[in-house]
């Protein structure tokens, strides 16, 4: 046993494995890419898994969460004293800061006609905490819900939020259509 | 008071009312003259992100390889760093990486539903690719984990031998521990206790931003404290450059052990010659090594296997529906006092399937055992081919990098004379033997 021979099965041992490492390596990423062109993904929430349990403000990535509240208006009761909008027991029935529920104000409330209001989601506001939410599906219709917004969401590997989600209600949907919307119809862009 | 009692009213009304979500309590108004709004959505900005990662990543990892193989630089390894953090890390926030895409990848394989995008396919594949070929060049800097921390080491300590060996161990437990969590569906583990994605966002829970800042505190002093001792795609680059066709050499010409390079790598992946033994010695450990590996082998991957089945269901809390099943049994058993945790609430509130939620999570667990004894016997391997190769080193006539701890950050290049004189530096060229021999 001569050292070059030596050296030289090393050589070929290590060739070889080098080999099975390129072509194993090779084939895992051509598998999943060949799957991944057909089913590009983005996170969302099932709204009717969803408890409000205010992790979506707190849990995702973003300094200000990607999850805001969405309104089907078409579902909407146009309620005078809606429970998203008014704490449980409002002082008045207005636009005052101390009857709101909503911690940042993002909802703004405008009459229509007795007896009448229409609800709006300043989405700039919303930080995600899904206390109206609670409120509407309680009380009311349920067209006010929670929705990650794809502008805003880096779209992660594994979503932060669907990790400590407790209602397990994140879900991975076509890129095509990412979001999950309440009423027929709805989701324009 | 009116407006009280008509609250009461309403709450026994919808007491009453079946629970349902979406339905139509208050029927929306026809409008004459008022056009009900329409549900817009914003969709996702930029499709085609991902392509621009492959192609920054392609163009980073063959500029690495260059750079420590041919151009053999260490000025182009520190701009190439800076770029890398600055995209990878400051611009991408730290995601997608390379570190995080083996869950992914994991995932993808674990479960056929789920779809791993494309730029993380590359990130977990090209790096490991090259490395087949030329070695660790994304550890050097094409990283941002590892660019941030080697761009702060100032005053490399050396680490003690025998620390640097037990504490490489921590990789290959970080990394069967972020498999089986991803594999299972469970988390992210790597992402999680990331240190270092705080800093690349400027933001984030208060432990990661601490973590963050002591571990580059650390970097000032130990070499790439997560690189070694943490980072479990480390861990996998480091046995495919084992089997690298090229590698980045001390010298670039011939070795006359002068012994000058020697306190240069602050990683600890200089090895020192070591004898190259004669014919008759080198049957011996032959057969030693292969008894060795024929008792150690099984007997390695047969105990790991059995204690990562254990770690594995003592581990299954971490996963959601573990935790789940973990809540139901413990309120079952009545050690559940209100108010009930947010993972009860959504179980009641969805109509408490008991008899689902056992079986599923009877299957999670049967999972989560053969998983957990899957990797653990792979774990055990390692630890066996690690042992061997510490009794029986391969032997290297000259000073040369360690194939699976280099990672092409260029330093040493510079110690050596012949490196010197091949970039025009008038140097004596030392003689064999040492510094003074």
């Amino acid at each position: 046993m001569s050292k070059e021979s030596d050296l030289s099965r090393r050589e070929l041992l290590k060739t070889t494995i080098r080999g099975i490492g390129l072509l194993g390596f090779g084939g895992t990423g051509g598998y999943l890419v060949g799957r991944e062109s057909q089913s590009e993904t983005r996170w969302q929430i099932d709204a009717d898994k969803c408890i409000q349990c205010g992790r979506c403000a707190t849990d995702c990535v973003l300094e200000v969460s990607a999850v805001k509240c969405v309104h089907t208006h078409g579902m909407c009761g146009y309620c005078k004293l809606c429970t998203a909008y008014f704490e449980p027991e409002p002082v008045n029935l207005d636009e005052g800061a101390e009857n709101q529920l909503c911690p940042t104000g993002a909802i703004a409330r405008k009459f229509i006609e007795e007896p009448y209001y229409e609800y709006n989601i300043l989405r700039d506001l919303c930080v995600g905490c899904g206390k109206c939410v609670k409120g509407c599906n309680m009380f009311g219709n349920g067209s006010m819900y929670l929705q990650v917004n794809h502008d805003l969401c880096i779209n992660c590997n594994m979503c932060a939020i669907a990790v400590t989600c407790p209602a397990q209600a994140f879900r991975q949907l076509p890129a095509s259509s990412p979001y999950k919307l309440r009423g027929k119809g709805e989701g324009g862009k | 008071m009116r407006r009280a009692a008509g609250w009461i009213m309403l709450v026994c009304l919808l007491a009453l009312a079946p629970v349902a979500f979406g339905v139509e309590r208050f029927p929306p108004p026809d409008f004459t003259d008022h056009k009900v709004p329409h549900l817009v959505v914003p969709g996702p900005e930029t499709r085609g992100v991902g392509w621009i990662d492959v192609v920054v990543l392609s163009v980073g990892l063959l500029w690495a390889s260059w750079l420590s193989l041919k151009g053999r630089s260490r000025r182009g390894v520190v701009v190439l760093s800076i770029l890398s953090l600055l995209y990878f890390g400051f611009w991408r926030r730290g995601c997608v990486c390379a570190i995080g895409s083996i869950q992914n990848v994991a995932l993808g394989l674990a479960d056929p539903t789920y779809a791993v995008p494309l730029s993380v396919v590359a990130l977990f594949t090209l790096p490991l690719v090259v490395a087949l070929v030329w070695g660790r060049s994304f550890c050097s800097g094409v990283c941002p984990h590892g660019a941030i921390q080697d761009l702060v080491l100032v005053k490399p300590v050396k680490v003690p031998t025998w620390l640097d060996e037990v504490l490489r161990v921590l990789p290959w437990i970080h990394l069967a521990a972020g498999v089986l969590l991803a594999a299972t569906g469970g988390m992210f583990l790597i992402c999680k206790y990331d240190p270092f994605v705080g800093i690349f966002r400027m933001a984030g829970p208060r432990v990661m931003l601490v973590a963050g800042v002591a571990m580059l505190v650390l970097s000032m002093f130990v070499g790439r404290p997560y690189c070694r001792y943490l980072c479990p795609y480390g861990a996998l680059l480091g046995v495919a450059s084992r089997f690298a066709r090229w590698r980045p050499t001390v010298t670039p010409g011939a070795c006359t052990q002068c012994r000058l390079c020697e306190t240069s790598c602050p990683f600890g992946a200089l090895n020192p010659p070591q004898p190259v033994a004669t014919a008759r010695e080198r049957v011996a450990g032959a057969r030693r090594r292969l008894v060795l590996l024929v008792v150690l082998l099984p007997l390695a991957a047969w105990g790991f296997a059995w204690i990562g089945g254990r770690a594995a269901l003592l581990s299954m809390p971490l996963h959601p529906q573990g935790k789940l099943a973990a809540l139901v049994a413990a309120e079952a058993r009545g050690e559940i006092s209100p108010p009930l945790p947010d993972e009860l609430l959504a179980f009641h509130q969805h109509g408490a399937d008991l008899p689902a939620a056992m079986s599923s999570a009877m299957a999670l667990e049967k999972r989560f055992l053969m998983l957990g004894r899957v990797i653990g016997g792979l774990f055990g391997l390692v630890i066996a081919l690690k042992l061997a190769r510490i009794l029986f080193p391969e032997p290297t006539p000259d000073y040369e990098t360690d194939s699976g701890r280099c990672v092409s950050c260029a330093r040493c290049f510079s110690a050596c004379p012949y490196e010197l004189l091949r970039r025009g530096v008038p140097v004596a060229v030392p003689e064999k033997g040492g510094r003074n021999g």
